[in-house]
Parts: structure tokens; sequence; C-alpha cells
């Protein structure tokens, strides 16, 4: 195999585009390795603080694209400290230093300051693309700098991110010979928007395919923007609001009718139920339609409109999300299980699903389970913890011991609902390609922990919250964390010495504790080895401790 | 727990003010924290607030709630409006009105079939207009300011004859 000339190697892996197939590519041998790394556009890092930017701009100097994760998944429900970590400033310092030909960036839950962003928009000549998802720490002074010295930006998505808002400037700060622009998402931004220096940048922008407006900008506005931009793909409308009997109406009705391009509609954030018919017109066409953040929207007219869109094509349906429009309680919309069936027997290319509901029964998860055997990824929530079968009054075991069965390529699976150990047992025994696990409220003992650990070769990541998993389980078989991105354990029965006896074990790992009630200002000696740990986060890494953890966080 | 309490005082959340979030929520109890805020008192006894339950980002639960407690206030009002002696009921939004004056109008015009007399005054030809509050007490209409009425009034009934009499205000 060494006897490859390199040109040859070079062009094979060309070829190689999963980050898994390269870095497997490059252990072969040191040749290998080279090749791979110089040839490496893409870069993705699931883990911040798994290795050093440095090492990273070292390794791929000719890297175009970077992708960094920060906080874990449980931040986004509160769980993580606001100034826990994931900081971009020493990725952007170290691309910019070491890999000044970078052209896109994607950063998902990380601390972005409006420094960082500048430092980024002079650093990179020929960057195109940004992509900030569930970010915070900057404001609309940031996104001024990326506006203003990046020429030829192709990409700036925003999506949910927590934006201070310091004006409406930066959207002008796009200059006249800017006419690059593919897609534009600032939907999650809470101020107003110079809609004249939006329509202008729409309108010199003819390859704009994307565009996702803020609740600031109006339908008149957007009627205007359509006119300019009738090959848009993906549209998120901004404020929907207005009454069908008026001019304007007709007019966005009569523009709708124009966009024959439009694929995928998102918003509606104001819209009233007779705001959605001026887009039926474009219904049959979609492929995705979001309107998680309309709850105006009531029974018949969605029902109506999803009809519209929905109908011809429901059998080929394959991701739906379901979110609760009433947090805290039923009422007599309740979404049960009865709706899942429903749709299970209708959609048979389902593979994706987020559901939240009331009750949950197992019949019907069985039924799911052999209508829909094609999940990738299944996630279901029951609105009250550890809630039970309501018709049998048992637990959910058997209900999703039978999708994990049906299922044969899961990948992602959240439990909920009153379970047992059992439903661990055939996790571990069925889940043969499951890479995320989300546990809430259930198992009985360190059993149910084990047996997932035991059983599914190919987790990645594990979050737990409230189970009664302690010490045995965790250091049960320490060598499987290497073999993992993450572990987080919060509200469970893990102890400081059993921290401690598995940071000594694995000093690969960085086990960080997270400690925030008063003692947190106590050293860390002043704790017995029987204090419960109130929040665990463990990760493999290769570069060392972190060094910007705050006082909260100790890392053993 | 004092020092829990003033932890908790000065805690960083995005939730809303008033919702608490117990240490170490145990779905199954039915006790509850002292502190709630006036949507809990509606729930069962079992539930309450846990920390990052349900698995909702943040951004999309402040986003929701914001959205819907202003979706509720502009949708529509509709309560039942019963007349003496009518075979059916009527419907009325009364957010479709800005004052007394129109609902007045808009109630005369829409039971003016079933009046023996003209619709001058509800007093001559020996009507009067109430309502049931929230509290199911029966009520003149036109006494308080009219976004309290329209915010407390369930229900309405045209009152005719001998009753009507006592009840009739001398606007």
């Amino acid at each position: 195999m060494t006897y490859f000339p390199e040109e040859v190697v070079e062009h094979i892996v060309d070829f190689l585009g999963s980050h898994r197939d390269r870095n497997a590519m490059s252990t072969v041998c040191t040749a290998w390795y080279q090749v791979e790394r110089l040839s490496r556009r893409n870069v993705f890092v699931g883990n911040c603080y798994a290795i050093r930017p440095e090492r990273v701009m070292a390794r791929f100097p000719w890297m175009k694209s970077l992708s960094v994760k920060g906080k874990p998944h449980f931040a986004d429900f509160n769980l993580v400290p606001y100034d826990w970590g994931g900081f971009a400033q020493p990725w952007i310092e170290a691309a910019a230093r070491g890999c000044p030909g970078l052209e896109e960036l994607r950063l998902k839950r990380m601390v972005v300051t409006d420094d960082d962003l500048e430092l980024l928009a002079r650093s990179f000549p020929n960057f195109k693309s940004l992509v900030l998802v569930s970010c915070e720490g900057f404001s609309t002074d940031g996104l001024a700098a990326i506006a203003t010295y990046c020429r030829g930006l192709r990409e700036l998505d925003l999506q949910e991110n927590e934006v201070e808002d310091h004006g409406h400037q930066w959207l002008s700060c796009f200059p006249d010979s800017c006419t690059s622009l593919i897609s534009l998402n600032f939907a999650c931004l809470k101020g107003e928007v110079n809609a004249n220096a939006l329509e202008r940048l729409v309108a010199r922008c003819p390859d704009l395919r994307s565009l996702k407006l803020n609740r600031a900008i109006s339908v008149e506005s957007l009627n205007r923007i359509l006119t300019r931009a009738p090959h848009l793909v993906d549209l998120g409308t901004g404020s929907m609001m207005l009454n069908h009997h008026t001019e304007a109406y007709h007019r966005l009705i009569n523009t709708f009718l124009k966009c024959k391009s439009l694929r995928s509609l998102s918003g509606f954030c104001d819209a009233s139920s007779c705001c959605l018919q001026a887009v039926y017109p474009v219904c049959m066409n979609l492929t995705a339609l979001n309107l998680s953040y309309a709850p105006a929207i009531q029974g018949d007219d969605l029902i109506k409109l999803i009809c519209l869109s929905v109908a011809s094509a429901c059998k080929d349906l394959q991701e739906l999300r379901v979110f609760p429009s009433d947090i805290y309680g039923a009422g007599t919309a309740a979404v049960t299980e009865e709706g899942l069936v429903a749709i299970s027997s209708g959609c048979p290319k389902l593979n994706s699903l987020l559901y939240f509901c009331y009750q949950m029964t197992n019949t019907a998860l069985v039924t799911v389970a052999k209508n829909c055997p094609h999940f990738t990824r299944f996630r279901l929530c029951i609105l009250d913890p550890g809630k039970p079968d309501p018709v049998t009054n048992q637990p959910l075991d058997e209900g999703f011991g039978a999708i994990v069965r049906s299922c044969k390529n899961l990948r992602r699976l959240s439990l909920s609902g009153l379970l047992t150990d059992k439903v661990f047992l055939y996790i571990g025994m069925h889940a043969e390609h499951l890479e995320m696990l989300s546990i809430a409220f259930a198992g009985d003992s360190d059993k149910g922990m084990v047996y997932v650990l035991n059983g599914c070769k190919n987790l990645r990541k594990l979050e737990i919250r409230d189970c009664p998993f302690g010490d045995d389980a965790l250091l049960k078989d320490v060598t499987k964390y290497e073999t993992m991105r993450s572990l987080w354990m919060s509200s469970c029965d893990v102890t400081l010495g059993g921290c401690r006896a598995l940071a000594a074990k694995m000093p690969s790992l960085n086990v960080e504790i997270i400690n925030e009630s008063d003692e947190a200002n106590e050293f860390q000696e002043n704790f017995g080895d029987l204090h419960k740990v109130e929040k665990l986060y463990v990760y493999r890494t290769v570069g060392g401790g972190r060094t910007d953890a705050p006082d909260f966080v100790w890392i053993l | 727990m004092e020092d829990l309490d003033n932890l908790k005082a000065t805690e960083l959340t995005l939730g809303l003010p008033g919702i608490d979030a117990p240490e170490k929520p145990s779905p199954a109890s039915a006790t509850g924290s002292n502190k709630r805020s006036n949507e809990e008192c509606c729930l069962p006894a079992a539930k309450k607030q846990v920390v990052g339950w349900p698995p909702v980002r943040s951004y999309r639960m402040n986003s929701i709630r914001v959205r819907k407690m202003e979706a509720e206030d502009s949708t529509g009002i509709y309560v039942k409006v019963g007349m003496d002696g009518a075979p059916y009921l009527r419907k009325v939004d009364l957010r479709v009105y800005k004052d007394y004056k129109e609902l007045m109008e808009a109630l005369n015009d829409m039971f003016k079939c079933f009046s023996l007399g003209g619709a001058e005054g509800h007093e001559e030809s020996g009507y009067a207009i109430t309502y049931e509050d929230k509290d199911g007490d029966w009520m003149l209409v036109g006494d308080v300011p009219w976004e309290m009425f329209i915010s407390s009034c369930k229900r309405m009934r045209i009152m005719k004859g001998s009753e009507a009499r006592g009840l009739s205000s001398s606007t």
C-alpha cells in the first residue's frame, strides 16, 4: 500500500467526504496522515474543549470550513450556568493566525463577542459564510462589522441566538458593492431593521435564495421584498399581521403567486388565520413548513394549511416536530398518543420525530414502531415527568423497546414517561447504531445505565438527568468514555468520590463538576467523597484541562 | 433554607418571574413549593415547575409564552346573548365594538325581530340588558368601564317585563 504514489492517494482522498472516513484513513500510516491532513477542507470539532484550536489549525492548514460546538446539549434547557464556557475567541484567533484562507465558520452553543466578530470580519479575505446557532454574547454591532468587512459574503445565518439590539444600522453596513448574498437569516433579532436598506440589499443580490426576516418587518415590506426576489426558495416571513379585507392582503396573495420556487416556509410570527390564506398558492410545492412560532393559528385554519401542504405528500413526510403550546397543563386540546398513531399510519417514511405530548401508551408505541421502521431520530417528551401508560398504569418500557427493536437505524433517542431498568436493557440489546441518548426521570438502579454503556457500541453522547444512577454505574467501564464524545449527569446519585476516582483512572478525560451552590467558593478539598455531585460533565480530550473554567467548575 | 431562598432571588434565569424551580424535583410527589405564581395555582396538585423541563429551548419557550399572551389578548371574546321569549340565542364578539353604544345598536339590530315595541331605549320597551360576570352574578350592562366589562362578561341576557323594571338604569 505504501508504494502508492502520493498523487494517487491524494486523488483517492478527494472522494472521501465524511469526517469519519477521513479520520480512519489518517490512522493507516504517516504518509496517508500527511496526505489527508493537507487535503481536508471541512473540519468538524464536536466539542471545543476536546482539542486546542492551535493544534487543529496546525494539522489542517488548508482548511476552508470550520465547525465548532461548545456547550453541552442540556444548556438549551438552562441546566448549564451562563458563564460556563464555550468561548469562540480562541478559535477565531487561532484561525486568523493559522488558516487565513478560511471561508466558512459554523458555531453552535458558543459565546461569541462583538470583538470576535470584528476579528473574524477583518482576518479572512475570502470569508463567505457565517452560521451561528444558539450562540450568545454579541450584538448588532458585531453584525455591522461582518457586513462592513466581509467582501463577497454569501451567507449570514443566525439561528435562535440571543443577540443584543444596538440599533438597526448593521444592515446598512452592507456596501453597495455587496451583491453576493445567497442566504440571509436574521429571524432571531428582536429589534427594528432598516426596511429600506433591506429592500435595496435584496434588489442587488440576484442569487439570494434563502431569506428569513424578523418580526419587525411589516407585511408591506415583505411584499416589496418578495416582488424583488420572486426566485426565493426558502422564506421566513416577518410579522404576518394583516386583515384579510385590506389591499395589502390581496397584493400579498398576488406576490406569492409569482414565487414559484418557494419550497420552504417559516416565521408567521403574528399571523392570524386569515393571513395564512395568502400562502395557499405556494403550499403544494412546499417541502418544509415551520409553524412553530405561530401560536395564534388555531385548529381549523391550521388543519387546512397542513392539508394543502402535506395531504398529497403525506406519504412522503420525513420529519415532524410537534411542540407544546401549553406548557402548564393539558386542557381540552391535549396532544396524546392518538395523534402520533394517526401520523404513523399515514407517513411510513417518517424518519425524524420530536413529539411533545400529554400522555403515551405502550400499545401506541408498538403500533408506531410497526408503521415507521425507518426512524433515525426519535424524541418523545411526555410533559409530566415519570408518567406511566394511562390505560394500563404500566411503565413505557415495552413501547420504547418496540421502537428500538423495529428501527434498526436509530441514531438518536430521547425517552420520557415512567421507565424502569428494563427499557435500558432493551436499548443495550437492540439499539446498535444509537449515537445519542437522552434520559430524564427514568430507571431504578445502576443496572440501567450499565446496560446502555455495555450494549450501545456506537454511543457518542449520553445525557442523563434526575435518574438513580450512581458511582457503581459511572465506574463500571471507565474506558467506554474514551469512545464517546461526552457524558452528562445531573441530579443523579454520583458522588465526588466517584468522580475523583474516574478522573484518577482516566487522565484522557476532563471530569468537570459544576457546582452552583454557595459552597462553590470553598475549596474542593473541603468536600468529602460522599458529597453528591449536582452536575457532572465528562468528555474525552487531547487538549488537557481547561484554562478558562469559572470558579464554580471544578476540573478533577 | 434561608440561604437557598436568597440564592434564588439573585439567580439568573430565563424563565418568567414568579416561576419557581425546586432544587430536587420529585415528579411523583404531591408536595409543592411555598411560592407559586398565579398560573401554577390552577394546576393539579402534583405538578410543579422543574428546572429545564419540559426540554424546550429557552429561546422558543420565551417567544411562545410572549406570543401566546399577546395572541390571547387579540382573539375575539364571543359571548352568548339570550333574550326572554326568543327561540334561540345569538353570539357576539365583544372585541368588535368599542363602547356600549355600539354594542346596544348591534343588539337592537340582532333582536329587533323579537321585540314587541320599538328599540328606542330599553327602559321604554321594558327591556334591560344584563350580563353574568366572572363571579356568576347577574349585573346590569353599563355600570363599569367598557374594558372592564368585556373582560368580565361571560354571557348576556336581555330581560323583559316586570323583572326588567326593577333593574332599569336611568342612563
